[in-house]
């Protein structure tokens, strides 16, 4: 029987968050001196499952038509009766929309309690402990998780991955899902924004409501390029609907770990830090000397941003 | 259409961290001269509501789980047009997720049919994003989480939401009745209500029922999960502010350190 459980998504490949989250969880079932399982949920792709291998002691490959795209229902579905059989201790997801919407359903099902946004997970007193942010990040809170199994959703992309090992086996599940006609998806849609995702980038440039509008935005843009850098914002900028709500930055949005975070007429809000704390260096830029988000910053210029981001646009132009 | 909205009065989160103070062996927040408001998501969630009650018609109740302090947030929903509002008195101060989404399952149930539950997708205290998917579970019904709007569907008994997803958006159709959560999106920003209707608010009716009434036993709090430690980082970092004579050196400090970091990775 494992310990541990690790639920990915198969569609996700083996992203940062992926390795983040197996790397977790084998820390976990070393502490438990157990094992760790990876279930891989939905299409997948076989170059992930390789990795997967080498981080878990088995991977289990849930296939089934009824999984082909995300329905919280069929998924919900399949990981209650994956983990039902599993009976683990601890069942761990990554911070995506569907981990999150999935976490405290999942421990319902299975009779165990929940936990979101962890930043740690550790057994004591026999009980499984996450470590989270509360109060917008004011505050630091342990909770205990006094049922079994507990579900807990990580932050798993600023996690270390686990180390290589030999190769798990792998065994293929298939479930005889019944289709769940409450919910379909209908539509989707995936906002135009070039190179990696947010949550993998190494250089990050995110404007606030400072920036008054979304004409800067395009600014900031030119210099996010010149930069080799993705673009990300505010909750206030995304609320002010200046640019799309994922590129929201923050506790309620992404959770980001790059080398450098750029932040331009942002205030530093507790809220907003606490997706950005993973940052390498943060930089900011803000007329305000008093703003909380220098007390986060390595280094930072006191200035108003629209005579700085002309001039720093060319410059890093030039040594790109 | 019959649209129940859960709204929770949470502890002021825009209060600088400089004045933010845990009292460790309660394990909670100072309340010290801070506000108690609604928390930001239930105000999208109610807002959600009313666009859609104002554009197809339908019913908004209210409903909070709290002691008495609680029914200020029921009043600011009656001030902004809901049309009933429950108090689910609780005398716990830190109750865990599961006895939340119990104690609001069982006072929907009391006010059966509804169509749909909206939630906020967590709250700006404990941040525990637990009641959707708990009162879906306790309720039986599906749930859509994060989303940004919703409205009836293809044929009656149907809604579609739309929700956010890590890269846009994600549409569904689903049966009713469903539990929503509902986050923020420039769309779904709380109106303000008019002062005449805050003054009137308070002439409305409120509906209490004490825990007893629901079956709920308060002794079960506790039993899913507990708050084992509660404190404030210490967390200093030194912030080098750059300088220069004039605005050019400065940019130039600035690109120099930037394109440092830059060629480094
Ligand atoms: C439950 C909850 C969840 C939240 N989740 C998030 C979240 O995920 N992400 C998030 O970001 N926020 C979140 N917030 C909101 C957060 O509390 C702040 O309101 C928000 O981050 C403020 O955004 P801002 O810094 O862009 O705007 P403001 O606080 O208005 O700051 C603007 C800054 O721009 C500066 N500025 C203005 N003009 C110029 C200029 N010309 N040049 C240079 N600087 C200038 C100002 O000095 C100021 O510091 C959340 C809040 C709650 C209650």
């Amino acid at each position: 029987m494992p310990d541990v459980v690790a639920c990915l998504w198969g569609r996700a490949g083996m992203d940062r968050a992926a390795q983040g989250l197996l790397g977790a969880g084998r820390r976990l079932a070393e502490s438990l001196g157990e094992k760790l399982h990876a279930v891989v949920v939905g299409p997948v792709d076989p170059a992930a499952v390789e990795a997967a291998r080498t981080a878990a002691d088995k991977v289990v490959l849930v296939e089934d038509e009824l999984l082909a795209e995300y329905n919280a229902e069929n998924y919900l579905a399949a990981l209650t009766a994956v983990c039902g059989q599993l009976a683990p201790r601890a069942v761990l997801l990554g911070n995506d929309v569907y981990s999150q919407e999935l976490t405290a359903r999942l421990a319902h099902r299975l009779g165990g309690s929940a936990a979101g946004d962890a930043v740690d997970v550790a057994i004591a007193d026999g009980q499984l402990r996450a470590t989270r942010g509360v109060y917008g990040g004011k505050a630091t809170a342990v909770i205990a998780l006094a049922k079994t199994p507990a579900v807990v959703w990580i932050r798993a992309r600023a996690m270390a991955p686990a180390p290589a090992r030999a190769p798990g086996e792998v065994e293929l599940l298939s479930l005889g899902l019944a289709q769940d006609s409450r919910v379909s998806l209908i539509s989707s849609h995936a906002d135009a924004k070039e190179g990696v995702r947010l949550e993998e980038a190494r250089l990050i440039v995110s404007g606030g409501r400072g920036l008054g509008g979304p004409g800067p935005f395009e600014q900031l843009q030119a210099l996010a390029a010149a930069m080799g850098a993705q673009m990300a914002a505010s909750r206030a900028a995304c609320d002010a609907g200046w640019v799309p709500a994922s590129w929201q930055v923050g506790q309620t949005g992404k959770k980001v770990a790059p080398e450098l975070y750029l932040a331009v007429a942002i205030s530093g809000a507790s809220q907003h830090i606490m997706g950005i704390a993973d940052s390498k260096v943060i930089c900011a830029i803000n007329r305000d000397p008093d703003a909380p988000i220098f007390k986060h910053c390595r280094f930072g210029l006191v200035e108003d941003y629209q005579k700085v981001i002309g001039p720093l646009t060319a410059k890093l132009g030039q040594h790109a | 259409m019959n649209i129940i909205v859960c709204i929770k009065q949470i502890l002021d989160p825009e209060i600088p961290a400089r004045d933010f103070r845990v009292d460790g062996a309660k394990r909670q927040a100072e309340r010290g001269s801070a506000n108690l408001v609604t928390n930001i998501f239930c105000e999208n969630a109610l807002e959600t509501a009313l666009q859609v009650r104002d554009a197809h018609g339908g019913k908004i109740t209210v409903v909070t789980c709290g002691g008495v302090e609680a029914e200020e947030v029921l009043r600011k929903a009656l001030a902004l047009k809901a049309d009933e509002a429950v108090l689910l008195e609780s005398p716990i101060e830190n109750p865990d997720p599961l006895f939340v989404a119990r104690t609001l399952a069982a006072g929907i149930r009391k006010l059966e049919p509804f169509d749909v539950v909206l939630v906020g997708r967590e709250a700006g205290d404990w941040g525990a994003g637990q009641t959707g998917g708990l009162l879906a579970e306790e309720l039986s019904t599906p749930c859509i989480a994060f989303a940004e709007s919703f409205a009836p569907g293809t044929e009656p008994g149907r809604l579609q939401v739309k929700r956010q997803t890590d890269n846009g958006w994600e549409g569904f159709e689903s049966s009713t009745p469903l539990v929503i959560t509902i986050t923020n999106h420039d769309k779904n920003v709380p109106r303000i209500p008019k002062t005449r209707d805050v003054m009137q608010s308070y002439r409305k009716p409120l509906t209490k029922w004490p825990l007893a009434e629901l079956g709920i036993d308060v002794d079960s709090n506790g039993g899913y999960s507990h708050i084992a430690d509660l404190f404030v980082p210490v967390k200093e970092t030194h912030c080098e502010f750059l300088s220069g004579d004039t605005l050019e050196a400065k940019v130039d400090a600035l690109a120099e350190r930037l394109a440092g970091i830059i060629r480094s990775i």
